[in-house]
Formats: structure tokens, C-alpha cells, sequence
């Protein structure tokens, strides 16, 4: 009994959820646009995630680097590391790996901000007011998401890779020159174009997400705490679904 | 008996004045939560109205319903002669740019300073002033008339409780609106600081004109600035009056308001 009203209130808020992102695509086409919230948005979602973006990429350069490098020199290929440690990364560690991170970051920060302005009533002023708060906080939000966390992830790659360089450099004596040239040798647009792709989509289901349980956010301080951290739980599984069909997809339409 | 002939007194007299706000048969409910039954209200120009009822017992809910927030389940809503269910988004925004709403909470935005919390309501209704193309006159009259010109650049998490209501009713003003709805002006503030949100709500009505409509259920309050008064109680209007009428009756749910 219990479990079959728990299955009912998840496809229920699945049905919102859809709901809530059609609303978007319907609203983001719509005049007036508020380009100049949405760039501050941009500025605001990059400034907050850049260091932590740094910080996760150059660490998994470091340690992808550290951990493989035992075993390909067992085998005397220590030579294959940048174009193994690249691919991995671009293709897969890097974009899951920083989205998770951003996910942690922002879709938390936009529950809890969008949570707290539904239960002080800020979203109802904007709307008595002439704004419309759907466009002016949601949209904004989450079109900034789609744009910022693509380029927050091309940046953590380059850190993860220059990570996995400093490791290289000092065990195996490898350049910058040569490690680099190996990397671009190993990279295909195969690799490197799917994996953006996709962060396009992550960057707009983790803002979606914050900004579904923000927005709709129930009265008291509780609600906005609840809805904070339900948006990363959902976020995150969201990403490992969006992930899964991105790598199926890719596996279709570059392997064959 | 006697409060009907009361009723059919004030409404005689006011049957000239010009309607600004009218609700007939307002009914509102939540699941199995009727909160609004029936509800009736009239607002004639240049009127203080005042509305109390216990906690719970709808007032938000139905001022939130006179501006379009919520919708009614049933019941006409008329702003100035238009009924605001029949609007369409155009329309309604601009309906809203006649009505100041302060809100219970205040609900000033925290993450913009006093200014642009006032030049928010501008942002899409410039045109309702001819050349504007400065707003920080309008900022410095709002702010004046509230006795806080000096905190244009402050937060609000750096402002007081009763220093957050005064912005909160600059922002209700800055449209130059002609009816305000003050939802609990009083609630949550000491008594001094009370007094002087009274006051300042006195001033403002006659500096601006406007017509009021007052939720509240602080009887100082609506004491000092009532005109009219109604008493809602179950999702209706229990009794209908001025302050010293509904204060000396005899009815015993009407007297529990008065303690
Ligand atoms: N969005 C909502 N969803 C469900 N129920 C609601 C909602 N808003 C209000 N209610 C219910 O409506 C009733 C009236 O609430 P309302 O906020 O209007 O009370 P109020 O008269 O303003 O009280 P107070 O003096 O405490 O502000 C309450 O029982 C409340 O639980
Ligand atoms: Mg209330």
C-alpha cells in the first residue's frame, strides 16, 4: 500500500517535472528576454563553480595518472599514458566527474535560493509587480547552466590533463611539448564533440532540477532545506540517466 | 437586526462614491479546507477598510485572490470596474500597476539593494510615467515619504524590522498606485514601532490619496485607521461596521475581536 503511493508520487512529480520544462521552452521564446539577468546569472553560476571545477579536475588528472601508471609500465607502455589518460577523461571522467561537483554547487544554491524567495514571498512581489518570475528567475537560470557548464568542463579538462602532466613529468620525464603533442596525436572530434554535447544537456537538467524544487518550494524553512537537497539527490540521478543515454547514443551513431 | 440597518446606513451613504474594489461570493478552498465561504467586499475611493479575522481564517488567501495570485474557485473580483479573472496577462499587469501591495512578510527582494528593490516595479511599467528616463526621483519621493532616504544603498538584511515594512511600503508606492492592501502592517513589530507604521500609513493616504484596504488583527491598528470594518469570520463576513459600532456589540464572537 505504502510503496504503491510512493511509486504514484514519483511518476506524479516526474509529470511536473516534464510540466515544468515544457513551460520553459515555451517561455524561453518569449518576449521580453532578460539578457541582462541572464548574463549576470552566467557571471554569478561561473563564479561560484570555477574554483571547485579547478580543484575536482586537477585531482582526478592527478590521480587517474597516478593509479595507471603502475600498471601500463608492468607492460613497458608507460608511452600510452596521455592518449589513455585523455580519453578518459575527455570523453567521460571529466564531464560526469565536474557535473557532479556543479550539480552539488549549483543545483543546491538555486533550491535553496529560489526555495527561500517562494516562502518570503519574493516570487509572488515579482509577479504583482510586472515581472514575470518564471522568465526572470527560472530561465535565466537555467539557459545560464546549459551555456556555463560546457565551458566549466572544457576547463577542468584542460586542468585534469595538466594534472596528469605534472605526474608524468616528474615520474617519467615526459616535456610539456611531447606530452601535449601525444594528447592532440590521441584526441579525435569523435571524442571531444559528443562529450561537450552532452554537457549542454547536463548543465540544463541540473538547473532544471534546482530550479523545479526551488519554484515550487512548500512554505516554512524546512520546505527550503528539503528542496535544496532533493535537487542534488535528483540532479544527480537525473545525470547518470542523461549519461547513459548520451554514451548509448554516441555508441550508435561513432562506433559502427 | 441592528448591524443590517448599519450596513444599509454606510453603503447609502458612500452609493456616490466611486467603486474601486468589489468581491462578491468569493469561495476558496484547499482540499477539504473551505477557507473563503462566500465572502463580500466593497472599497469606495479614498476609504480606509479594515478586515479582521483570526489567524487562519483566509485573509491572505483572499487578497492574494484580489490580485490575481491565487485563483478563486468561484466569486467575482472587480479592480476599478474590471474583473480581474476575465484579464488576460497584459491586462492584469496593468490593472496591478493601480494597486501597492505590501506584503505580510515585507517580501523585499534579498539578494537587491534598497534601490533596486524600488526600481523593480519600474522595470516594466515605465510607461505609465511620460519620459522617464531617471528614476531616482521617484526613488527619493518613495523613500522621503517614508522617512528613509538614506538607506538607498543598504540590503535589507542590514535594516531593522520596522525599517524593512517602510521600504516595503515605498516599493507598494513607487507605481503612484491608487488603492494599497496592506497585509498585517503590524504583525511581528514592538508597539512603538507599530505606532509609528500607523502614522506613516496616515501620512501616505494623504499624501498619495489612495484607498485602503487593512488586514490586520491588531485592534490599535485598525482603531486609529479604520473608516469601515468587517469582521471575517468562517470564510464570511460575520459583521460589518465602524470601529466603535462593532467594539460596543453584543455579540459574543464579534466581542472576542475586542479583547
Ligand atoms: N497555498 C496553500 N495551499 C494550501 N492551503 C493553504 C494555502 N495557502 C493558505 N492555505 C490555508 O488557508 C487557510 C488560510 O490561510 P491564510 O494565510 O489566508 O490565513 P490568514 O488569515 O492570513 O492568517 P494569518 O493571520 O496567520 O496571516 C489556512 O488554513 C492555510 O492552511
Ligand atoms: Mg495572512
Amino acid at each position: 500500500m505504502q510503496k504503491n503511493s510512493a511509486i504514484k508520487s514519483f511518476f506524479i512529480e516526474i509529470g511536473e517535472l516534464t510540466y515544468f520544462a515544457g513551460r520553459f521552452f515555451k517561455e524561453v521564446f518569449s518576449r521580453p528576454f532578460e539578457f541582462k539577468e541572464l548574463l549576470r546569472q552566467c557571471y554569478s553560476i561561473g563564479n561560484r563553480s570555477i574554483l571547485l571545477v579547478g580543484v575536482t579536475g586537477f585531482i582526478i588528472g592527478l590521480v587517474l595518472t597516478l593509479q595507471t601508471r603502475p600498471t601500463l609500465q608492468e607492460f613497458g607502455a608507460e608511452s600510452w599514458m596521455p592518449s589513455m589518460v585523455s580519453i578518459s577523461i575527455i570523453r567521460e571522467i571529466g564531464p560526469v566527474i565536474i557535473a557532479l561537483t556543479f550539480a552539488g554547487r549549483i543545483a543546491s544554491g538555486i533550491g535553496a535560493e529560489l526555495g527561500s524567495m517562494r516562502v518570503t514571498e519574493q516570487i509572488d512581489a515579482m509577479e504583482v509587480s510586472g515581472t514575470n518570475p518564471f522568465k526572470f528567475l527560472v530561465v535565466t537560470r537555467i539557459l545560464a547552466a546549459t551555456i556555463m557548464l560546457p565551458i566549466l568542463v572544457i576547463f577542468g579538462d584542460a586542468i585534469a590533463l595538466y594534472g596528469s602532466y605534472i605526474i608524468e613529468n616528474a615520474k617519467g620525464d615526459v616535456s610539456f611539448v611531447l606530452y601535449f603533442n601525444k594528447v592532440f596525436k590521441a584526441l579525435e572530434f569523435s571524442d571531444l564533440i559528443p562529450a561537450t554535447i552532452k554537457t549542454f544537456f547536463f548543465g540544463f537538467a541540473i538547473a532544471l532540477v534546482g530550479c523545479f524544487k526551488g519554484y515550487n518550494c512548500k512554505k516554512g524553512t524546512v520546505g527550503v532545506g528539503k528542496a535544496a537537497n532533493s535537487a542534488v539527490v535528483y540532479a544527480s540521478m537525473l545525470l547518470f540517466i542523461l549519461d547513459f543515454i548520451a554514451v548509448f547514443i554516441t555508441d550508435i551513431f561513432f562506433e559502427i | 437586526m441592528n448591524q443590517t440597518q448599519n450596513i444599509l446606513d454606510v453603503t447609502k451613504e458612500q452609493s456616490e462614491k466611486k467603486l474601486m474594489l468589489e468581491i462578491v461570493d468569493l469561495r476558496k478552498s484547499f482540499g477539504n479546507n473551505h477557507v473563503l465561504n462566500g465572502f463580500n467586499l466593497e472599497l469606495f475611493e479614498g476609504e480606509n477598510l479594515v478586515i479582521m479575522g483570526k489567524s487562519g481564517s483566509g485573509k491572505s488567501v483572499m487578497i492574494k485572490c484580489l490580485v490575481g495570485l491565487m485563483q478563486a474557485d468561484s466569486g467575482s473580483i472587480k479592480v476599478m470596474g474590471k474583473d480581474i479573472t476575465k484579464l488576460n496577462r497584459v491586462e492584469l499587469d496593468n490593472i496591478r500597476t493601480e494597486i501597492g501591495f505590501l506584503f505580510q512578510g515585507n517580501a523585499l527582494y534579498d539578494s537587491m539593494t534598497v534601490r533596486e528593490n524600488l526600481e523593480f516595479p519600474l522595470r516594466r511599467h515605465k510607461k505609465k510615467f511620460e519620459n522617464l528616463t531617471d528614476t531616482t526621483p521617484l526613488i527619493t519621493e518613495a523613500l522621503e515619504s517614508v522617512g528613509l532616504a538614506h538607506t538607498v544603498n543598504l540590503m535589507p538584511s542590514e535594516l531593522s524590522g520596522g525599517m524593512k515594512k517602510r521600504i516595503a511600503l515605498a516599493r507598494a508606492l513607487i507605481l503612484k498606485p491608487k488603492i494599497i492592501l496592506y497585509d498585517e502592517p503590524t504583525s511581528g513589530l514592538d508597539p512603538i514601532t507599530s505606532k509609528e507604521i500607523i502614522e506613516l500609513m496616515r501620512r501616505v493616504q494623504k499624501q498619495y490619496k489612495t484607498s485602503s484596504l487593512i488586514i490586520t488583527h491588531d485592534v490599535d491598528c485598525a482603531r486609529v485607521v479604520s473608516e469601515r470594518m468587517i469582521l471575517l469570520v468562517d470564510g464570511t463576513n460575520y459583521a460589518e461596521g465602524t470601529f466603535t459600532e462593532l467594539a460596543s456589540s453584543n455579540d459574543e464572537q464579534v466581542k472576542a475581536f475586542f479583547k
